[in-house]
């Protein structure tokens, strides 16, 4: 069998909740890429909504750019909101 | 058990059961070696959903009998005579468009049968079917969407499917034979009548067949036996390797 294209597996496990990446999986066609999301990652009732994205649709980051994307950031603990007393009342901050 | 309905439903019951264990064993043994790892998965999920309905199937089975017997005694101390699944489901696994076509032609049966006792005047019965619904409609979803990808596929692929079909096709006219058991549940209404099924299910696979470019085969000679314990040679195979540990072990527990 010709190896059938890569597809990445997303989850929303609840209503409410953003689809969260769960893995991977083979399949030739979106169709088929569904139905084997479901039997290979809904299996425990872990889902109430499946996105599956062809794995080649997927840009990601250069591994070797970390230091100009993300450091910049982690020196800049002012940018955290942390700095403000919260009253107690205020709940899911 | 008492009256001549009682025991129809008992008879009835075991038939379901038994067709759908020996499907379950039959698929799961795919488990580590399907052509992917998703379809291996898949088809042991169908298994286990199959497996699920057999013990509901059993379970009123045994209520019925009253006669002390449980699932386990049914499943795993009966010898192939004492079955009464139908033969399509114990044909051997083949190569895994055998299976499909195996799967597609039943899960087709199955759903319009289950639609069926959902109706059903005994309460149990049609619970049982409810519960059943939609996983078997999953199945059915499954794999008529494999019979169109494997007979609408390459050259190769469509010569397996359709050599599958000639094999399996002699074992369907089974699903819709009527015995003196089905006679009388039909009439009191238990279950559905097997002339509108066997309509529907030949209208529900030539539409699927027609999209998989597949031809129907042509109905010829039909097997029958199963219903009461007349078995292909395969049964016993199947059972000396499913009743293993029982009859090795008699008793045995974890």
């Amino acid at each position: 069998m010709n190896e059938w294209p890569l597809w990445e597996v997303f989850i929303r496990s609840q209503h409410g909740l953003a689809h969260k990446h769960v893995g991977s999986l083979h399949a030739s066609d979106a169709t088929m890429a569904l139905n084997n999301a479901r039997d290979v990652y809904t299996r425990r009732n872990e889902g109430v909504s499946i996105w599956v994205i062809p794995s080649v649709q997927i840009v990601a980051s250069d591994p070797a750019d970390k230091a100009e994307l993300f450091e910049p950031a982690n020196n800049k603990i002012y940018r955290h909101p942390t700095f403000f007393p919260i009253p107690d009342e205020v709940k899911h901050l | 058990m008492t009256s001549a309905l009682e025991r129809a439903k008992f008879e009835y019951a075991l038939r379901l059961a038994d067709s759908n264990l020996i499907l379950a064993q039959r698929l799961t043994a795919w488990c580590g070696h399907g052509p992917a790892l998703e379809e291996d998965m898949a088809t042991a999920n169908v298994g286990l959903d199959l497996l699920g309905q057999a013990r509901l199937w059993y379970g009123y089975a045994v209520e019925l009998e009253g006669r002390g017997r449980t699932e386990d005694d049914l499943a795993y101390l009966r010898d192939a005579p004492a079955w009464r699944n139908l033969l399509i489901v114990e044909q051997p696994n083949g190569n895994y468009g055998d299976t499909i076509a195996r799967q597609f032609l039943y899960d087709t049966w199955h759903q319009l049968l289950v639609a069926g006792l959902a109706r059903s005047r005994d309460v149990r019965m049609a619970e049982i079917a409810v519960k059943s619904e939609k996983e078997v409609a999953y199945h059915v979803r499954r794999s008529a969407d494999m019979m169109i990808r494997l007979g609408d596929g390459t050259d190769q692929s469509r010569t397996i499917m359709q050599a599958a079909l000639a094999r399996l096709w002699p074992f369907t006219g089974e699903m819709f034979a009527e015995d003196e058991v089905d006679l009388l549940l039909i009439e009191s209404g238990v279950i559905p009548a097997a002339g509108t099924l066997a309509d529907s299910w030949r209208h529900d696979v030539e539409q699927v067949l027609e999209r998989a470019t597949l031809a129907v085969p042509r109905s010829g000679w039909m097997q029958s036996g199963g219903k009461s314990g007349r078995h292909t040679e395969h049964l016993g195979h199947l059972l000396t390797e499913m009743q293993f540990l029982q009859r090795a072990y008699p008793g045995a527990q974890w």
